[in-house]
């Protein structure tokens, strides 16, 4: 899993029925410390995420099959946690952010 | 399948249950021509091999069958040497 | 497998029914040479991991090959904690 941000929805009117009923968010990647990593994508979400949360995001199709209890969907990427928090306790980190 | 160099070798004595016993090599991919093709990654080890082998290997859950114990969390495997390349 | 070594936690209570009750760890990549990569990823724990940690994890459907992880929607999981490792007959890692 990746942790991401959600910047926004997308709406379809017109999808795959695997893709019925359930909405679709454009993620932003963040680095464990909040910091945009990598380009957008697209994500199913199952946990009712908003614009502006931090998310835990499976990028694997066989996991995304597992989510949506459908073994032929054309899926990939699924919203699967909303994060309350990030704690990053490594000293050795603790000492590289402190730098910047 | 891809062809690997075996590069070094890890030490990790607390591992899943039913990895004991089992090796774990660092393996460079590489190709017909012996160049790198991506960066090293680990590997159990199913066949024996050593420091300097070239080996072959399978990724994925298809790595963990050529170990004894197959239900385990492995995705990277050796599972042959290779005496010669004719390419 | 890829090295990383474990650099905090991850808690989350709004997540599908599929994945509560796992232990999520941030884990920093790192290359062969024990340096940072720059990506991160966030894996189950199935052995124990603590913070500051080395370790190695395991990806795709063989992160699924675990007691708490069978048949479950995972793609990451730490398999082993490292003692040390070697490239070449040198030693590039070891616990302290």
């Amino acid at each position: 899993m990746i942790i991401a941000r959600v910047i926004g929805n997308i709406v379809a009117t017109v999808k795959h029925a695997a893709y019925h009923a359930h909405k679709i968010l454009i993620v932003q990647p963040e680095d464990p410390f909040g910091k945009p990593d990598g380009d957008s994508f697209l994500a199913i979400d199952l946990v009712q995420a908003g614009v502006g949360d931090q998310v835990l995001v499976l990028e694997e199709g066989s996991s995304a099959r597992l989510l949506l209890e459908n073994d032929t969907a054309p899926a990939r990427c699924i919203v699967v946690g909303v994060i309350d928090h990030v704690d990053i306790e490594d000293p050795q980190e603790m000492e590289k952010t402190s730098k910047h | 399948m891809y062809l690997g160099k075996v590069i070094g070798r890890v030490v990790a004595t607390q591992k899943y249950e039913g990895l004991e016993g089992v090796r774990l090599m660092v393996v460079q991919p590489i190709d017909h021509d012996q160049k790198p093709t991506q960066a090293p990654l680990v590997a159990a080890d199913a066949a024996q091999s050593g420091l300097g082998d070239i080996v072959y290997c399978e990724s994925g859950r298809e790595a963990s069958m050529a170990l004894d114990e197959k239900f385990v969390p492995v995705d990277q495997c050796i599972v042959g040497h290779v005496d010669e390349i004719d390419a | 497998m890829q090295f990383g070594r474990v650099i905090g936690s991850v808690v989350s209570t709004q997540k599908d029914p599929k994945i509560m009750n796992f232990k999520l760890l941030v884990v920093r990549t790192l290359n062969p040479a024990n340096e940072d990569t720059g990506s991160y990823v966030v894996a189950v724990d199935a052995v124990g991991a603590g913070v500051g940690e080395v370790v190695l994890y395991a990806t795709g459907s063989s992160a699924r090959q675990t007691v708490q992880t069978d048949a479950k929607p995972i793609d990451a999981v730490i398999m082993a904690i490292i003692d040390s490792w070697d490239i070449q007959g040198e030693v590039v890692f070891r616990k302290e």
